[in-house]
């Protein structure tokens, strides 16, 4: 065998591919932002929802996915970037300047409760988050001004309604945009592999001097803000909060927990699959009312039956693809030695 | 309280270092110090409770009772993160891999936060860690591949790529081939001489014997011989506890 010396090697990031994701995204997004000019606002509209989708699923897989936090209480930061566009609009700002305020103040409360849910572990952590999210509910039907229990309407907003929805949409897709290129950032960047580690092995990362807590305090804080402005946009998709118990409802941790299950957990893709997939579901079956459920129960069950890791995982293992990519390859330096030396060189 | 050997040079000391679980009394008034440079062996019988006083010295555990100084430094109440920031590197008993990862990856990770560098020079420190591991050729597979050998090899690189000036390694030798095993020595002899302290638990005596300056025994969690190899290994204690009283 050809010794190896470390000085016969460098360190692809897979740049190209990593820039051709870019590019590729970026015109997504400019069609995206484009389509209410060409197509009816009625489909384009519909299509807000899909893209908060995208944003939570996105949030809780970073969560649950790369740092290993199994939440079901993101219901809390939903519902705090709902109430949050109510507070900042009564000040006087703008229910989409609102919507980036609040992020940043639900920011702050998150930071803070880590403190309280960190000291659960696995299970009881998630029933902690869940606790969190009930109690937070029960301190802001204290509000009055808040409608207390009955929910409330945003009390200054834009008069025409086709505006109305136009900026909704472009806000929507803005934090979509945002959400993705955070979570890809922080994956290629030094804490990804941070990231990766402590999901792998949380033992095994702290002997290696990762600063676990930390770094999940930092993804805990950042999912909390994806899920904020997510909740922002419900909001001012409705013009309001129906019910406090429909915003801070455990349905959406449910939902957003099948969205990155089906999808693939683990990987940027998944969470985009799944949240497609259950928006097409959404759109064409909720209205067969409870066996809509059903089928997406049955849904669930056969993914983790024959495609454990999710649909994109089984895609990535079948064909060794991904889209985002944020891995490190060892290549040789040319003429130094063959390639074939490395095993799995040629990915 | 502290009635070891501190001499000015020790990288490491244990003082009366106790750990129970519950009623269970793991470790009791464990006191050694090892001095810069020093490579030392650590035997003793299964349920020793040798695994757990590297963990109470990486900080994977809490020690119950004592306490354990780092060059100088008391780290008893410090995490294994800071400590291994410090300078110590550990490898496990049973391997840790980051399974997702590359085995560059994994190596990546000790150089990037157990060393402390970024970019260029964390990429450089983990190749340079795989190397010494002779893993250079696996850099690219990823962890949970990897067959058990290669993953042991993996702790070895993953401890080596944080730039340890203590190294602790828990039983990396058993299971290998002779030429393996062979090929080990040669790494680790080559670890000990470029400076690193070595504090190495291994079954394997005749591995463990090529390298040690000192050796120490661990019995029913206390030490019960603690010197020259030699002289250890043909201690009656040594003997009674490995052989049983009959002899």
């Amino acid at each position: 065998m050809t010794t190896l010396t470390a000085a016969s090697f460098r360190v692809d990031r897979y740049q190209k591919r990593a820039l051709m994701a870019g590019g590729v995204s970026a015109a997504i997004f400019v069609a995206l932002a484009a389509a209410p000019y060409l197509l009816d606002p009625a489909i384009t509209s519909s299509w807000i929802k899909l893209f908060y989708l995208i944003t939570l699923a996105t949030m809780w897989n970073l969560l649950a996915g790369y740092a290993g936090m199994v939440s079901v209480g993101q219901q809390a930061y939903i519902g705090l970037g709902a109430y949050g566009v109510f507070v900042f609009n009564d000040l006087g700002f703008d229910a989409y300047s609102s919507a980036l305020i609040a992020s940043i103040a639900v920011g702050a409360i998150a930071l803070p409760l880590s403190f309280v849910a960190f000291r659960l572990r696995g299970g009881y952590f998630a029933i902690g988050t869940w606790v969190i999210a009930e109690a937070v509910r029960q301190i802001i039907i204290r509000f009055d001004e808040l409608g207390a229990g009955r929910g409330r309407s945003i009390s200054t907003y834009t008069g025409d309604p086709v505006f109305r929805n136009l900026f909704t949409y472009w806000l929507a897709l803005g934090i979509l945009a945002l959400a993705l290129i955070v979570t890809f950032y922080l994956l290629r960047s030094r804490m990804g592999i941070a990231l990766q580690s402590i999901r792998d092995n949380e033992v095994a990362a702290r002997a290696l001097g990762i600063n676990v807590s930390r770094t999940k305090r930092i993804v805990f804080t950042i999912a909390a803000m994806g899920a904020s402005l997510a909740g922002s946009v419900i909001c001012i998709q409705a013009i309001g909060v129906a019910s406090p118990n429909q915003i801070f409802s455990v349905s959406y941790s449910a939902f957003m927990i099948f969205m990155v299950l089906i999808g693939g957990i683990g990987t940027i893709e998944g969470p985009i699959v799944g949240a497609v997939i259950y928006f097409v579901m959404d759109f064409y079956f909720s209205q067969l009312g409870l066996w809509y459920l059903v089928v997406l129960g049955l849904l669930a069950i056969l993914v983790t039956l024959f495609l454990p890791k999710g649909i994109w995982g089984a895609i990535h293992e079948r064909f060794n693809i991904s889209l985002f990519p944020v891995g490190h390859r060892i290549v040789p330096i040319a003429d130094h030695i063959p390639t074939k030396v490395l095993s799995n060189a040629d990915v | 309280m502290s009635e070891s050997v501190s001499t000015e040079k020790s990288l490491l000391e244990v003082n009366a270092v106790a750990k129970s679980y519950g009623a269970l009394q793991v470790l009791t008034e464990i006191n050694f110090a090892v001095p810069t440079g020093q490579a030392v062996g650590i035997v003793g019988p299964n349920g020793a409770g040798k695994s757990t006083l590297l963990s109470v010295i990486n900080g994977t555990e809490r020690a119950t009772a004592g306490s354990v100084l780092f060059d100088g430094c008391d780290v008893t109440d410090l995490g294994p993160e800071v400590r291994a920031r410090a300078g110590m590197g550990r490898t496990f008993q049973i391997p840790r891999p980051f399974t997702h990862l590359t085995v560059f990856e994994n190596a990546l990770s000790g150089a990037s936060y157990g060393a402390g560098l970024y970019g260029k020079a964390a990429d450089e420190q983990a190749l340079h860690a795989l190397e010494l591991s002779g893993m250079l050729d696996l850099a690219n597979t990823p962890a949970g591949k990897l067959p058990l050998l290669a993953r042991k090899r993996l702790e070895l690189a993953r401890a080596l790529a944080t730039r340890p000036r203590l190294l602790l390694l828990d039983e990396i030798a058993g299971g290998l081939t002779e030429a393996e095993c062979d090929s080990l020595v040669e790494t680790i002899a080559g670890l000990h001489a470029s400076g690193i302290t070595i504090i190495w638990i291994e079954h394997v005596v005749k591995a463990l014997l090529a390298v040690v300056d000192r050796l120490v025994c661990l019995a029913s969690g206390t030490l019960i011989a603690d010197g020259q190899p030699d002289a250890v290994m043909s201690s009656t204690e040594v003997r009674r506890v490995y052989l049983g009283s009959g002899i």
